[in-house]
């Protein structure tokens, strides 16, 4: 269980530099967070992240950062992927937002989500606790080498359980999760449509090796993800919308070969905001 | 005009006082106890303060309920001469004189109905009355100046549309002139239309004989004729420019008013800003007719005002507001799919909601998720439709305990695929009993809490595309929703006269979980697993959401639409069975690829 494996893990160097690059995207997202108020726009709210995290050395990127406000977060009316890119939507008290990073730090990716909501929310309350029965669904059924797509559909049943929609549904291949690894540091690192070349190449390589050998890169309710869990770093997305509001966290999953099933998987990091939200509202 | 002594017909344990201002005696009657706060009554035309009767009874106990007669009506004096005795600023200081008889220290929450309205919109506009009033609500009664500023912002650009909207509330005015000429309707009132009056608008406002209008009524319309002659002309040609509401405004428009056009109030927010507003599908008279609604709204608005002005202001943002706020509203198969959007789309436009399926959990979460999502009260009753002793004790308690039903809406159903011929009898009972007899039982049980209330209310019948569309696959489920089709045909038919509107819900593929549950007669328990499972993924793959049939489910409460196709396939499938049922027939012949 996710809340079971609150203690210190021993981290492999490689895994050490994944989980400092997080904790620098989270840092981001509570700095970002807190500077928020009413009246800022999604694209200020997205400059603010990407200044904050170039003043501490970032400089390429697996995406660019996103923001969402309102209903936005729930994804409500998208029909094309350039509607996930910021707009000039204004917060407004009491308004959900989700604020969404993919920092590459001296070739360690990271890829985050980061829900809150402007003054007190009753219904977003619920949602981040709803999410946290997702983030150990996840574990449970990653642990025990289920396929992916099956997982995808009990995560996808639990949801219409809690009366939400899916709303990872709507990234670019419905995708909840997809691979991410090390990216090589270039003097020039270009982006399209918000992606970074190098990761972009990382994934496209990893897609092209797991076509063959049957496996993909790509978390979806695909027949193409219909195999069990590849070792490597995951980042897994759950989004849940109800309604005018979404919420979403988005942290790294680790996948090994091991047979011990703590070591099979686990999530990178346990010191994470929502993660200590959960823990405080259950030792309430 | 004394026939009507005593205490007035239906103000049953009223204390009555006169009161003496500018040159008559106005008759007030009181209830409740009058250290509550005071709401004031007014009438319209051609009426007297016993048209609030039905409403001050609902009020009493919560409010200090003040009705008078307003001058020249009922039982109160008119004016002499009546020529100038009737305008609105002689009116103002009838109110005021009120006011401040009944409530000297605090202001009050006034309402008006028709004539009462627009006088009220004075009173609530004009400097004198500041501080006298915390609230008003305006049922059928726009104020005569922001209706002169409608007319010539129109005729200031007289766009098709434009001109089309001042006809349409020129041709409803049509009374308006005719009380405009010398003598003819104060002869006509005193004679055969004073007479057949009280017949004449229990047909045609489908009033309920319950001794209303009162005796009083052809004096009352002959003196009345004046409000109009006084002010109408006056304050179209003349309107005040400055009429600004300076208190909170309720406006409760009834959609099937024959005199005023809803029209009218599109402008309104500019007069009275932060305007609530409230529909009810019925005519004029919604005093007599829809009596528990507007006093329900009428407390409720002055209630949060009482409180003050923060607490008032958390308005659910959903278009459906004016609509269903504070109604109640009963759900079937409200634990996943398209009766839990339902239950969930109702509460955000702020009714009242009972959550009702067999799955205790889901029905706990239903009623949860809606109150987080605005609506004010909402329950989980666990139920299965098709037991009947179950369903007549969960309508005795919903009566009990949270009232009538206004809309009613029988979602729950289940799924049973396979040939007719595979079949068991076992599987068509179980089909029929939730499909067909669950909504014969909610029909049956709520239908008739809402008839015998007589004060209107609604019934949505989830059927189905299949109802339309033959399949060699889908037979079970495609009678019994074929009958769930017919059943609410005929209930339309049988509840058109009591202002209860039944409408089919014709869904096509929509990503619930009813292929989770779904039996495949004829399969295996593996098989059967195996087809749910694919069955799941190509309804997840046509991935039509149960919001959008949520929002068609409240579009045809509000319009009253009988059958309601959603989905483009069931609009298709509709189409063809009009117009192509041959094709249709041989669509039923393939064998779906399962």
């Amino acid at each position: 269980m996710a809340m079971t494996s609150a203690v210190p893990r021993e981290l492999t160097g490689e895994l050490r530099g994944f989980r400092e690059v997080q904790r620098l995207a989270y840092d981001c997202a509570e700095a970002v967070a807190a500077q928020l108020g009413p009246g800022v726009t999604e694209r200020e709210a997205a400059r603010m992240q990407r200044e904050w995290l170039r003043r501490r050395g970032v400089r390429d990127w697996f995406h660019l950062p996103f923001a969402w406000f309102g209903d936005r977060t729930a994804f409500a009316g998208f029909r094309v992927p350039l509607q996930f890119f910021p707009t000039g939507r204004r917060l407004e008290a009491g308004m959900p937002f989700i604020l969404d990073m993919a920092p590459v730090h001296r070739g360690f990716t990271a890829d985050i989500g980061y829900s809150g909501c402007l003054g007190p929310n009753p219904l977003h309350d619920r949602l981040m606790a709803d999410l946290a029965e997702h983030r150990e669904l996840i574990l449970r059924e990653v642990r025990e080498r289920r396929p992916l797509r099956e997982i995808y559909e009990d995560v996808d049943r639990l949801m219409v359980r809690q009366g939400h929609a899916n709303r990872h549904r709507a990234y670019p291949f419905g995708v909840i999760a997809h691979k991410v690894g090390r990216v090589r540091e270039r003097r020039w690192s270009p982006h399209v449509f918000g992606f970074g070349t190098q990761a972009l190449k990382g994934l496209a390589s990893d897609a092209l090796h797991g076509h063959r050998e049957g496996w993909s890169p790509l978390w979806s309710p695909y027949r193409f993800s219909d195999h069990p869990p590849r070792p490597g770093l995951w980042a897994v997305e759950p989004h849940l919308g109800f309604r005018g509001t979404g919420a979403k966290f988005e942290e790294l999953l680790v996948v090994t070969d091991s047979r011990d099933p703590e070591e099979s998987a686990f999530w990178l990091d346990d010191d994470l905001p929502h993660v200590r939200r959960t823990q405080e509202e259950r030792a309430a | 005009m004394s026939e009507n002594a005593g205490n007035g017909a239906g103000l049953k344990g009223a204390r009555e006082r006169r009161v003496r201002t500018g040159g008559v005696e106005l008759c007030v009657a009181e209830l409740g106890d009058a250290s509550l706060p005071t709401v004031v009554l007014v009438h319209g035309y051609p009426d007297s303060k016993e048209v609030w009767s039905e409403v001050a009874e609902r009020l009493r106990d919560r409010f200090h309920v003040v009705l008078y007669d307003v001058r020249g009506h009922g039982r109160s004096t008119a004016p002499k001469p009546l020529r100038g005795g009737f305008t609105l600023e002689k009116l103002t200081d009838d109110f005021l004189a009120v006011a401040d008889a009944v409530s000297p220290d605090a202001p009050v929450h006034l309402v008006g109905h028709d004539w009462g309205s627009v006088q009220a919109w004075e009173f609530a506009t004009v400097a004198r009355t500041e501080g006298r009033i915390a609230s008003f609500t305006s049922i059928s009664g726009p104020s005569l100046d922001h209706m002169a500023m409608w007319f010539r912002k129109r005729a200031g650009r007289p766009t098709p549309r434009r001109v089309a909207q001042m006809l349409g509330q020129s041709a409803r005015s049509w009374y308006v002139y005719a009380l405009h000429t010398p003598g003819l309707p104060e002869a006509a009132w005193r004679g055969p239309l004073g007479k057949q009056w009280p017949k004449l608008i229990a047909r045609l406002e489908k009033l309920p004989l319950s001794g209303y209008p009162t005796p009083s009524l052809p004096s009352d319309a002959a003196h009345g004729a004046w409000l109009y002659r006084d002010n109408i002309r006056a304050r179209l040609r003349r309107p005040r420019t400055d009429a600004y509401a300076h208190a909170p405004v309720q406006l409760i428009t009834p959609t099937g008013d024959a005199y005023l056009s809803e029209r009218l109030y599109d402008d309104l927010e500019q007069w009275a800003p932060g305007l609530v507003r409230r529909n009810l599908a019925a005519k004029h008279w919604v005093p007599r007719t829809r009596p528990d609604q507007v006093a329900a709204w009428i407390a409720e608005f002055a209630l949060a005002r009482q409180e003050g002005p923060r607490a008032a202001e958390t308005a659910p943002a959903s278009p459906y507001a004016r609509w269903f706020a504070g109604r109640l509203v009963l759900v079937t198969g409200a634990a996943s799919g398209i009766g839990r959007a339902t239950a969930f789309a109702f509460a955000e436009a702020g009714a009242r909601v009972v959550a009702v399926d067999r799955d205790p959990g889901g029905v706990v979460r239903t009623a949860e998720m809606a109150r987080l999502v605005g609506a004010p009260e909402a329950w989980g009753e666990c139920t299965d439709v098709s037991d009947e002793a179950a369903m007549e004790k969960l309508a005795a308690k919903v009566a009990a305990e949270y009232g009538v039903v206004d809309v009613l809406v029988n979602n729950a159903g289940i799924a049973v695929a396979g040939s007719f011929m595979d079949t068991p009898a076992e599987d068509w009972r179980k089909v029929l009993d939730v499909n067909l007899w669950g909504v014969i039982h909610g029909c049956r049980l709520f239908g008739k809490q809402m008839a015998e209330r007589g004060q209107g209310g609604h019934i949505v019948n989830t059927a189905s595309a299949a109802a339309f569309q033959p399949s060699r696959s889908l037979p079970a489920y495609s009678t019994s929703k074929a009958a769930v089709l017919m059943l609410s045909e005929c209930l339309r038919a049988e509840l058109a006269g009591q202002g209860i509107g039944v409408s089919a819900i014709c869904p096509g593929i929509v990503n619930t979980a009813i292929t989770g549950a779904a039996r495949f007669a004829g399969a295996s328990e593996e098989e059967q697993q195996r087809l749910r499972t694919k069955a799941g993924r190509a309804y997840g793959r046509r991935n039509y959401p149960p919001e959008k049939v949520a929002e068609a489910v409240l579009r045809a409460v509000v319009r009253n639409q009988a059958v309601v196709p959603v989905t483009p396939e069931a609009h298709g499938l509709r189409f063809m069975s009009r117009f192509a049922p041959w094709a249709q027939r041989a669509l039923a012949r393939i064998e779906p690829p399962l």
